[in-house]
């Protein structure tokens, strides 16, 4: 980040967004449709595309892509908390 | 820049991501309630799930990431200057808020006239399985739906704001940080779509 744009933070042009809004629109579809097709498929797009899809929303919208390393760190640590909890949930479902 | 006019535009937005954290802890917290439910009772959810209407949740899902657009291309516009475009991209992301809402009204007012609302006896005399499908589908749909709610009020307050020229170039984070709540309120959307509305 340069110090120009220290107070307001980085432009994102518009054609960058609806680019990707058109992605997440697309995905939506993808994931819909393969939820009519099959339940192992709709399992596997539920956790691929939706994390996608939130991983866009994430760079793009939320400008994170734009971001510092504090920031991206940060994002990086709660995010990962997250996922331990639901690894150790899983973990003691298994295991009962 | 001036002691008065001093504004911590790097601290200001780290704030609103902690308090963006928080939201993802309670959010993840339900999640995982669903997920070991789901787990232990995988046909009654399979089974319940199909009582939802793919349709409302796939167009309501369309209606939140076009508002999420919509509040990307407000702070674009206002980061270039371009104040009254922000002013009316930032309106039309409250409104499609309001159409969201509409639509989940809809929604919930049907599964209430045919008996499925929580407590109800319909609900209580279902399998166990299923009467936790629809006591999570309440409370997550319905606490998203209150963020939606304070998202809209936010919004229309920025939507002023930035007409006045309170929030302008140069001094606009919060509308930045107005915006980055929007679009968790649709990240989590995006989560309970398939998890509520495709799980059949």
């Amino acid at each position: 980040m340069t110090t120009m744009e220290r107070e307001q933070g980085h432009i994102v042009e518009p054609k960058v967004l609806v680019r990707v809004w058109l992605a997440l629109m697309a995905l939506t579809g993808l994931l819909v449709a393969s939820s009519f097709v099959s339940h192992t498929l709709a399992v596997w797009a539920m956790l691929t595309l939706t994390p996608l899809k939130a991983w866009l929303v994430l760079q793009f919208f939320m400008h994170l892509r734009y971001e510092g390393p504090l920031l991206k760190g940060m994002v990086l640590v709660a995010l990962s908390v997250l996922v331990i909890f639901i690894g150790m949930m899983f973990l003691d479902l298994g295991l009962r | 820049m001036s002691e008065a006019g001093h504004s911590d535009y790097q601290g200001a937005k780290i704030g609103m991501w902690l308090f963006l954290f928080t939201e993802l802890m309670l959010f993840g917290g339900l999640f995982l309630l669903y997920s070991g439910y789901r787990s232990l009772h995988p046909e009654a959810f399979h089974h319940a799930s199909q009582g939802l209407s793919v349709l409302l949740g796939t167009v309501n899902t369309l209606v939140l990431l076009t508002s999420s657009l919509f509040a990307a291309l407000a702070l674009t516009a206002v980061q270039q200057g371009r104040s009254a475009e922000s002013a009316r991209w930032t309106g039309l992301t409250a409104a499609l808020g309001l159409v969201f809402l509409l639509i989940k009204a809809f929604e919930w007012g049907m599964k209430f006239l045919h008996g499925i609302y929580p407590g109800s006896a319909l609900v209580k005399a279902l399998p166990q399985g299923e009467g936790l499908f629809f006591g999570l589908y309440f409370t997550m749909t319905g606490l998203h739906g209150l963020h939606v709610l304070a998202g809209v009020a936010l919004l229309s307050v920025m939507a002023l704001l930035v007409r006045r020229g309170t929030v302008a170039q140069g001094d606009c984070v919060l509308l930045e940080n107005s915006a980055l709540y929007w679009h968790i309120v649709d990240v989590i959307w995006i989560f309970l779509l398939p998890l509520f509305y495709l799980a059949a």
